[in-house]
């Protein structure tokens, strides 16, 4: 289980810094939104995968130096069923 | 009872202020005020940088992540660029949101024409250029960014150059494109191909005469002279980081910003922890500066004197100035969590720095590299100033 500090980060990190590609409310950006919609049909360990490890060859990074397995799948499962907002 | 009678009172004090206002409103110009974006509060902030203050919000801009402006010439509207293809026109004087228009899917930004009567937006979704009347916002010109058997390429790097023309990059395409919309019934486009792959930003130097695309795909940036666009686009810099292996990118570099200073040009090395120098006479590499990260915003002073770099996460906690006559880094500060974006006031004795997670604006003295005020602001990103109302490439 990830700390209720540590989601409050993750849900920064993942609006804030994946936004800065995917967008603020991940609609997309210069990378493709990340939406349940658009989500659904892929295998939930392949999104963990291309967190972790980035897609070489394009602009996503491998966020493996900043997030552990645990985290990714959080991350994933939060975004299949439609990403938190960040608490003010 | 009382209570309301109370609550009435104050709310008359409170009012005070506003109906002398309104009667007998102050006299001022705008060229000492600019606009700061709150990413996730859909809301800007006019600011006063004479006063270094907040003067008004204006609210309803939607998702303003990566948004940037660009200002009327008469200095008293900006034009905000949303992520979620928003274009609104704030009026700076009366902090009012004049007219807003949701143009396209996903946008990146956008440019005022030479003449201040055109604005154009720069799309990722659908990819292409959008041209809008400045005064109405109502639509004048659509330019799909169309290439191989029709897909659309996500437009990036945009900037104006004299003669109503637009100048930018299709990421997806590896092109370069100039949209001149001087009869803009009629836009004519030239377009230049292979330029190489995945351009992610660009700019013009101030003279507006060099356009500079960044890759991504390789190393190297792709110039083209526009005073002789027949001679092609040129590679530059292209050993950069030969050898060495690239580090992963978290953020983008930008290109927008006055990177020029003096005769050379400051630009971020994607992948890698260094800033480069090349000579604008001869375009090769002059100098490599090694910073604390990789590079998101390189921008020189308005008198060219310091180059200023901010740094993609992990290492965005930092801002380090460069002295342009040694080459050396001679400051390195800490001005707060996630630093997304900096601006010189127009003659450079300030900067403003926004540092997004620590929900605040500080302001810097360039000389004495001092702290002269903080404000406070919800997630600030861009930070953008009325002078830029007069400068190319802005
Ligand atoms: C520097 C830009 C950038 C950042 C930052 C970034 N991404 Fe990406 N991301 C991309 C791009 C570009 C792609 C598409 C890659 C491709 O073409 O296959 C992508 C793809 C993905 C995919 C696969 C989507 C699909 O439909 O298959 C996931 C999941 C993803 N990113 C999650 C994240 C998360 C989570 C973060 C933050 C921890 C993040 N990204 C940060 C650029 C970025």
């Amino acid at each position: 289980m990830l700390s209720p500090e540590r989601t409050r980060e993750l849900i920064r990190m993942v609006r804030q810094d994946c936004g800065s590609c995917h967008g603020l409310t991940l609609r997309g950006g210069l990378g493709p939104a990340l939406l349940p919609e658009t989500l659904r049909d892929k295998p939930p360990a392949g999104l963990k995968h291309t967190i972790l490890l980035g897609r070489p060859g394009t602009a996503m990074p491998p966020w493996q130096p900043f997030l552990s397995e645990a985290e990714a799948d959080w991350i994933v499962a939060q975004l299949l069923r439609g990403f938190p907002e960040e608490s003010k | 009872m009382r209570k309301a009678l109370r609550a009435w009172c104050w709310a008359i004090v409170a009012l005070l202020p506003v109906l002398a206002w309104s009667t007998e409103p102050v006299l001022r110009g705008t060229g000492d005020l600019g606009v700061i974006i709150e990413r996730s509060a859909g809301r800007v902030l006019i600011v006063n940088t004479s006063s270094n203050s907040i003067i008004s919000r204006v609210d309803g801009l939607g998702d303003l992540s990566h948004a940037s402006v660009v200002f009327s010439r008469d200095q008293r509207y900006a034009y905000v660029f949303g992520r979620d293809g928003g274009l609104s026109k704030v009026d700076i004087l009366r902090g009012t949101l004049e007219k807003r228009i949701v143009q396209g899917g996903n946008s990146i930004g956008g440019a005022i024409s030479q003449d201040g009567r055109l604005v154009a937006v720069a799309n990722y979704e659908p990819g292409g250029l959008k041209v809008f009347a400045a005064d109405t916002l109502e639509p004048v010109a659509d330019i799909p960014a169309a290439y191989g058997d029709g897909k659309l390429s996500k437009v990036v790097g945009i900037a104006d150059l004299p003669g109503d023309r637009f100048i930018y990059s299709l990421f997806d395409a590896d092109q370069i494109w100039i949209a001149d919309l001087h009869d803009p019934k009629s836009p004519k486009v030239e377009k230049f191909s292979n330029i190489g792959k995945a351009p992610y930003d660009g700019l013009v130097t101030p003279d507006s005469r060099y356009y500079l695309a960044g890759l991504f795909g390789e190393d190297g940036i792709a110039l083209l002279d526009t005073w002789q666009p027949q001679q092609g686009v040129q590679r530059i810099l292209a050993s950069y980081g030969q050898g060495e292996e690239k580090l992963p990118v978290y953020k983008m570099p930008h290109l927008r910003g006055w990177a020029v200073a003096g005769h050379q040009v400051y630009l971020p090395a994607i992948g890698h922890h260094e800033v480069l120098v090349a000579d604008t006479v001869t375009w090769k590499e002059a100098a490599r500066i090694a910073v604390r990260g990789q590079p998101v915003f390189v921008v020189a002073r308005p008198d060219g004197r310091q180059v200023w770099v901010n740094f993609a996460f992990p290492d965005n906690g930092f801002v380090q100035v460069i002295d342009t006559l040694t080459g050396q880094i001679v400051q390195t500060l800490e001005p707060g969590k996630a630093v997304l974006h900096l601006e010189f006031t127009p003659r450079g004795e300030n900067v403003w720095v926004s540092a997004r997670d620590d929900h605040k604006v500080l302001i810097y003295d360039t000389a004495s590299f001092a702290k002269l005020a903080e404000l406070p602001a919800e997630s600030p990103s861009g930070i953008f100033f009325t002078s830029r109302a007069h400068r190319i490439g802005f």
